[in-house]
């Protein structure tokens, strides 16, 4: 084993085994993705929910509800199927970080 | 002239200091240095161009050479088609991406040198890179129409599939057309450029027409087999709403074209003449990738290595958006694009800071189509990269279209619309 990959497998352990920990841009890549619709960092130009600053635990919560169907959609019901609650944590952890 | 790379920086760093931007460019940023060139300022290219600029914190120039003086969206022309907005709202000055320091050129890209690394323009200005991003979209087939020319396309048979003054001369066209008339599209044979987008136009067409005009007819005129998108929504609003004034006629690949009588012949069917004639001829990638040799799929779209957007024939050379061999189910909108240039992104800054490829992030693609003035549907779909078939491929289950039309997802639309324009350009 190189020490590379003896180095990425002790932070896969340290964080859950998550298959993204070894990179730093994880959270902030899967987020840029949902910025299409919700502003650059999460910072909505209006008309669309503003992500920024939202309760990381308060975002993973709504895109759950959104799944279940607890909580009404257009469009979140489809899409917050597409990811695992692992990825949501990381991009709910990106935007709570955002001003 | 070469513009060296010492140019550059004096003209960066100028950039940099007026807008206050904290690194010093041109020096080595937080995150990675170097240059890159992007032809294209469309969903693409200004994507691309604005997250290098803000993920690599200032420290990689970048440069994006557009023909035009501004962008113009093509998601939401169709509403200017049909008279419910104007061109301008759909306009937007490429100043917000000088202010992340980006060097916007407007001129026209002649050829690539992928051995020196530089693109050739129009003016004899040769621009140096270390990486090149390729962001064409399309352009057209005019040959797969026999008896259309590139010069008939913009002066009577408008395609109106670049927004634009293409956008303007049909609108003008249908604002100008007799109340019984004729208005007739020609759909190309799939895959071309937003596979919803003729059925949306056809709606807010006949949407128009039904207002204003309400003798006229709308001909939709189809090379495929059937509707290529949103297929039971579009044909609930034709049978509620323009019921005697949509009519669709699958099957329908133009034989030949007539454009003094305005009459099209098909392999099968009908000919048909027309008052106002729409014809969207087949597409394939800009033709500078073409010149570039970057087309290596079908003759007509370039492969790319999902994970980094790299073409598979020159890996300093990103390509992204409709002129990609799209992943299976991807379609060619202007959201996916934009998608594909934030994969570039991070690809780029990670490549250019001496790190590896990131970990291939999740896109998605959420593509909104009005059926009149005030409703709309959708389509939307989340994809993730799969390692062994090294494509992106739909995440089961997340993916679905409206349950009928509603005033709310137009609204919803026009939303999108201004923030998917801010996320790019401002």
């Amino acid at each position: 084993m190189t020490r590379t990959s003896v180095m990425v497998a002790v932070a896969l352990i340290g964080l859950g085994g998550s298959a993204f920990a070894n990179d730093a841009n994880y959270g902030r890549n899967m987020a840029s993705a949902c910025s299409s619709c919700h502003g650059t960092n999460g910072k909505s130009v209006g008309g669309m929910e503003a992500l920024n600053g939202y309760s990381k635990d308060k975002m993973v919560k709504a895109v759950q509800d959104f799944r279940s169907g607890a909580k009404p959609a257009t469009v979140m019901h489809q899409l917050g199927k597409g990811y695992t609650d692992a990825q949501i944590e990381a991009i709910a952890t990106f935007y709570a970080a955002q001003k | 002239m070469t513009i060296n790379r010492r140019e550059f920086l004096k003209v960066s760093a100028a950039g940099a200091a007026a807008v206050g931007v904290g690194s010093l460019a041109g020096c080595t940023g937080t995150k990675g240095s170097g240059n890159v060139v992007i032809i294209g300022g469309g969903y693409g290219g200004a994507t691309a161009a604005k997250y290098i600029r803000m993920w690599s914190e200032g420290g990689i120039n970048v440069t994006l050479i557009e023909r035009n003086t501004n962008f113009v969206s093509c998601p939401m022309s169709n509403l200017v088609l049909a008279g419910e907005r104007k061109i301008e709202e759909i306009t937007v000055s490429y100043d917000g991406l000088r202010k992340h320091g980006v060097r916007v050129i407007q001129g026209e890209v002649t050829a690539i040198d992928p051995d020196k690394r530089t693109v050739k323009l129009a003016t004899g200005d040769a621009i140096a890179y270390d990486r090149l991003v390729v962001s064409p979209g399309i352009d057209f087939m005019f040959d797969s129409v026999p008896g259309l020319t590139a010069e008939l396309s913009e002066t009577k048979i408008f395609h109106a599939w670049k927004a634009g003054p293409q956008t303007i001369g049909l609108r003008k066209q249908l604002e100008s057309m007799r109340d019984g008339g004729t208005y007739a599209l020609c759909i190309p044979k799939a895959p071309f450029r937003c596979p919803p987008g003729p059925y949306e136009r056809a709606s807010v067409i006949a949407h128009y027409l039904k207002t204003h005009k309400p003798k006229s007819k709308v001909l939709v005129l189809d090379a495929n087999d059937d509707i290529q998108s949103k297929k039971g929504l579009f044909m609930a609003a034709w049978k509620d709403l323009y019921s005697g004034i949509i009519e669709y006629r699958p099957k329908h690949e133009i034989s030949s074209l007539d454009a003094g009588s305005m009459t099209v012949k098909f392999e099968f069917g009908d000919a048909v003449k027309a008052d106002v004639l729409n014809i969207v001829p087949a597409q394939t990638a800009g033709m500078i990738a073409h010149k570039a040799g970057l087309v290596n799929v079908n003759k007509r779209w370039c492969g790319v290595d999902w994970r980094s957007t790299q073409s598979q024939v020159n890996d300093t050379i990103h390509v992204l958006g409709d002129a990609t061999q799209s992943a299976p189910g991807m379609p060619k909108s202007g959201h996916m694009t934009t998608q594909h240039a934030k994969i570039a992104a991070a690809a780029i800054v990670n490549l250019m800071s001496g790190q590896q490829l990131p970990e291939p992030m999740h896109i998605a693609n959420t593509c909104y189509s009005y059926v009149d003035n005030k409703q709309a549907v959708h389509v939307a779909a989340v994809y993730a990269y799969d390692t062994e078939k090294k494509t992106y491929i739909g995440v089961k289950g997340a993916s679905g279209v409206s349950t009928a039309r509603n005033e709310i997802e137009g609204k919803y639309a026009w939303a999108w619309a201004k923030n998917v324009w801010a996320d790019a350009l401002l």
